[in-house]
C-alpha cells in the first residue's frame, strides 16, 4: 500500500441556485516515499483543487467531496478538523504558488515559522527559534537570524518561496504538495528552487506532489507523470515513457506547441486548437474532443475509460483513439 | 522611405538611451537622494520587417525600454529615432503621427481591454484617435477586416472583452495595436498570461502578421525559448544595460555572457533524456538593486566566472567579440576559448 493514495476522488461545486460544476472528476493516483509524481495540466483542469481536497482546505458549504484520500491506511476525507489539523503542516504540508499572498505581510518571518514548530513539536520559544533558524539555513537563505526578524515584504520573491519552504519542511513532512511552486518566479530562481526541492526529497525521503503547467518543470523531476484535461486523468506514465511516446492527443498536442530552447529558430508549432472552455461534459464523450485533432465518432458517444496501453504495463491512457505509436529513430 | 544609409534598413535606432527614476526622500524640501536605473545606457538597432527579442529577468528594465521607445516613459538621456527621425524631438501632431507608426501589444489581455467597451469600441479606438475613422461605414468595414486578420469571428465587434478566453482576448490586443497600419508592433510579453496550449497559436498569429503586412517587432519577454522561436536578433538585459547581443541562431549556439549561459542553463527543457544529462549552473542570490548597481561589471556579484578584481572595478563595455556577436565581458575570448569556466562563485 502506498503512502498516499487517492482514489475516484470527485468535488463538485455547486449551490441552491446554481448548476453543479464537477471541477475534479474521479482521479486516482498514489506516492510512495521518496517519490515524486506531477500532475500536470492547464488552468482550469482541477489540479490545485485536487490538491486542496488532499489537504482538507476546501470550504465546507458549498462544495461536495467524494471518493478517498488515504494516508498510511488513514481514511482523510472523514476526519474531524481537529484530526486533520494535527495531519496538517505535520505530515502533509503544502506550498503555494505565489510567497506573497501565502505569506502573512504583518507577522514576522521567524513567527511564521516557529509557530509551526510549537503548533506540532510543541516546541518551547528558544528551541523553536534555533530551529527555525536552522531551516532557514537549510533552504539556503543567508543569514538566518536576521531574516528571521524581518517581514515578507522584506525579502525577494526567491527568497519568501524558501521561506514557504522551510515552514512546509519544519515538521519532516512524510508528503509535500508544491502547487506550481516556482510560476512567479524568474527563471534563475526557478532553477535554484527546483534543485532545492529533489535534494530535499532525496534527503528527507518524502514523497513530493507537484502541481504544474510547465512540461519542462516535470521533466527534470517527476518519476511519474499524469496529465489533467477537465477534471481527470487522460494519461499517466513515467516521465522517460510519457515523454518519448505521448499516446494522447492532448498529450502529444502540448509537446507539439511548446517552444524549445533546443529546437532552431523556425521550428514550425502546432497549437492546439480552441481554448481550454471548449470542453465537451464527460458524460457525452471525450471533454477533449472539440479541440482534439483525431476524432472518431466514440470520442463524442462514449467518454473513454482510463486503461493500460502497450506493454510496459505502467503507461495509462483515457482515449478511444490514440496517437501512433512513435518509431524510436523519429525522436531523435 | 529611409533616411538611413546604412547596410540594413534600419527602422527602430536606439542610443545610449536611459531612464532613471528619482527616489525622493525628505519632509520639508523635496530632495532626490538616488535614482533608480531602469534603464541605463541602451543601444540597440532593429532592422525592418524582422524581429528583435528582449529577454531578461524581472526588473531589469526591458518593458521600462519598451515603454521609453513609444515614449509612455520620458527617457531621461539618448536617442531613439524612428526612420532616422528623432522622436524625442517631436511635439504635437508631429509626435502624434509618429505613435501611429509604433503601437503596443501588452502582456494581461484581461487588464489591457476596458471591460465596459464593446470589442468594435476598443478596435476602432486608435482609428479614431488618429483620424483614420470619420466615416462610420468605413470604419465598421476595417473593423470586420481586422477581426478576420486576427482569426475572430466578424460579428464580434458587438460583443465584451469577458466573453472572450484569453487567447481570443489577446488577438483583439492584436487587432487594436494593427488597426492603424503601424510599422513597429512592440509586444511585452504578449504570450506568458496564456495557457501553454494557446500561447503556440498566438505567436503563429504574430508570424503570419509579420509576413502580410511586413511588420517590425521589439518582442519583450522572459522566456527564452518564446524569444528563440521568435527573433531573428536577441538582447540580453541586465541591470538595465544589455549584456550580449547577437543573431537567435548564434546567441543560442555560442553565448559568450557568463549571465546568458547561465539563464539558458536554468531553462527546463520538456525531454527527459536532456534535462538528465544536462549541466545546470546555478546562480546564487538575487539580483541586486537597480538603484544601487554593483561597481564594475553589474554581473560579478552573481557570476560564477568572476576573475579576481578586475571585474569588480572595471565597468566592461559592450563590444564585437564575433562578427555580429556582442558582449558585454571582459572575458568573452576566454569564455569562448574555454580557458575559464564556471567555478564557485566567490
Amino acid at each position: 500500500m502506498a503512502l498516499l493514495e487517492v482514489d475516484d476522488l470527485r468535488v463538485t461545486f455547486g449551490g441552491r441556485d446554481r448548476a453543479d460544476v464537477r471541477a475534479v472528476d474521479g482521479v486516482s493516483f498514489s506516492v510512495d516515499a521518496g517519490q515524486t509524481i506531477g500532475l500536470v495540466g492547464e488552468s482550469g483542469c482541477g489540479k490545485s483543487v485536487t490538491s486542496l481536497a488532499i489537504m482538507g482546505l476546501l470550504p465546507s458549504t458549498g462544495v461536495r467531496v467524494a471518493g478517498s484520500v488515504s494516508f498510511d491506511g488513514q481514511e482523510l476525507l472523514t476526519m474531524t478538523t481537529d484530526e486533520m489539523r494535527d495531519i496538517r503542516g505535520r505530515d502533509i504540508t503544502m506550498v503555494f504558488q505565489d510567497p506573497m499572498t501565502s505569506l502573512n505581510p504583518v507577522i514576522t518571518i521567524g513567527l511564521q515559522v516557529t509557530e509551526v514548530l510549537s503548533r506540532h513539536r510543541g516546541m518551547d520559544k528558544s528551541d523553536a527559534r534555533a530551529e527555525a533558524a536552522s531551516l532557514l539555513r537549510r533552504v539556503g537563505i543567508p543569514d538566518p537570524d536576521r531574516r528571521l526578524k524581518d517581514y515578507p515584504h522584506q525579502l525577494s520573491g526567491g527568497m519568501r518561496q524558501r521561506a514557504l519552504i522551510a515552514m512546509a519542511l519544519a515538521c519532516q513532512p512524510r508528503v509535500m504538495i508544491a502547487d506550481e511552486p516556482t510560476t512567479a518566479l524568474d527563471v534563475t530562481i526557478q532553477a535554484q528552487i527546483l534543485d532545492l526541492l529533489k535534494q530535499l526529497t532525496e534527503e528527507t525521503g518524502a514523497a513530493l506532489i507537484m502541481i504544474t503547467h510547465d512540461l519542462g518543470v516535470v521533466a527534470g523531476l517527476c518519476d511519474r507523470v499524469n496529465v489533467m484535461y477537465s477534471g481527470r486523468i487522460v494519461e499517466s506514465a513515467p516521465r522517460r515513457e510519457l515523454f518519448a511516446d505521448p499516446r494522447h492527443p492532448y498529450t502529444h498536442g502540448l509537446l507539439a506547441s511548446i517552444p524549445r530552447l533546443d529546437h532552431p529558430r523556425g521550428t514550425p508549432l502546432t497549437p492546439i486548437p480552441g481554448s481550454p472552455r471548449d470542453v465537451l461534459p464527460w458524460a457525452q464523450g471525450c471533454a477533449f474532443s472539440p479541440r482534439c485533432s483525431q476524432p472518431v465518432d466514440s470520442c463524442v458517444q462514449q467518454a473513454p475509460a482510463l486503461g493500460p496501453i502497450g506493454t510496459s504495463g505502467v503507461h495509462d491512457l483515457r482515449c478511444h483513439h490514440p496517437v501512433a505509436e512513435r518509431v524510436l529513430e523519429e525522436q531523435r | 522611405m529611409t533616411e538611413q544609409g546604412t547596410g540594413a534598413d534600419v527602422l527602430l535606432e536606439v542610443r545610449g538611451l536611459e531612464v532613471h527614476f528619482p527616489i525622493r526622500d525628505g519632509i520639508l524640501f523635496d530632495r532626490q537622494v538616488g535614482a533608480v536605473k531602469a534603464v541605463d545606457g541602451v543601444d540597440l538597432d532593429v532592422v525592418r520587417g524582422t524581429t528583435f527579442g528582449l529577454v531578461g529577468e524581472s526588473g531589469c528594465g526591458k518593458s521600462t525600454l519598451g515603454r521609453a521607445i513609444l515614449r509612455l516613459v520620458e527617457p531621461t538621456a539618448g536617442v531613439v529615432k524612428l526612420d532616422g527621425v528623432d522622436i524625442a524631438s517631436l511635439k504635437g501632431e508631429a509626435l502624434r503621427s509618429a505613435r501611429r507608426r509604433m503601437q503596443m501589444v501588452f502582456q494581461d489581455p484581461m487588464a489591457s481591454l476596458d471591460p465596459r467597451q464593446s470589442i468594435q469600441s476598443i478596435i476602432s479606438e486608435p482609428l479614431r484617435a488618429h483620424g483614420m475613422a470619420d466615416d462610420k461605414a468605413v470604419m465598421q468595414a476595417r473593423v470586420r477586416e481586422l477581426l478576420d486578420i486576427v482569426g475572430l469571428p466578424t460579428n464580434a465587434g458587438s460583443r465584451y472583452p469577458h466573453e472572450f478566453s484569453g487567447g481570443q482576448r489577446q488577438r483583439i490586443g492584436i487587432a487594436r495595436a494593427i488597426a492603424v497600419n503601424p510599422e513597429l508592433v512592440i509586444a511585452d510579453e504578449p504570450v506568458s498570461a496564456l495557457d501553454v496550449s494557446i500561447q503556440a497559436q498566438v505567436l503563429n498569429l504574430l508570424e503570419e502578421l509579420q509576413a502580410e503586412l511586413g511588420l517590425t517587432y521589439l518582442v519583450i519577454a522572459h522566456d527564452l525559448a518564446v524569444v528563440r522561436h521568435i527573433a531573428e536578433n536577441v538582447g540580453v538585459m541586465y541591470l538595465g544595460v544589455l549584456v550580449e547581443t547577437a543573431s537567435s541562431d548564434e546567441l543560442y549556439a555560442r553565448p559568450l555572457h557568463p549571465y546568458t549561459i547561465s539563464l539558458m542553463s536554468a531553462v527546463p527543457i520538456p525531454d527527459p533524456v536532456i534535462e538528465d544529462s544536462r549541466q545546470r549552473i546555478l546562480l546564487t542570490g538575487d539580483l541586486p538593486s537597480p538603484a544601487n548597481p554593483p561597481a564594475g561589471c553589474r554581473f560579478h556579484t552573481r557570476c560564477p566566472f568572476r576573475q579576481e578584481t578586475r571585474c569588480d572595478d572595471e565597468r566592461p563595455a559592450l563590444r564585437e567579440v564575433l562578427p555580429g556577436h556582442q558582449v558585454a565581458c571582459h572575458y568573452a575570448e576566454d569564455v569562448l576559448a574555454g580557458r575559464i569556466g564556471p567555478g564557485e562563485p566567490g
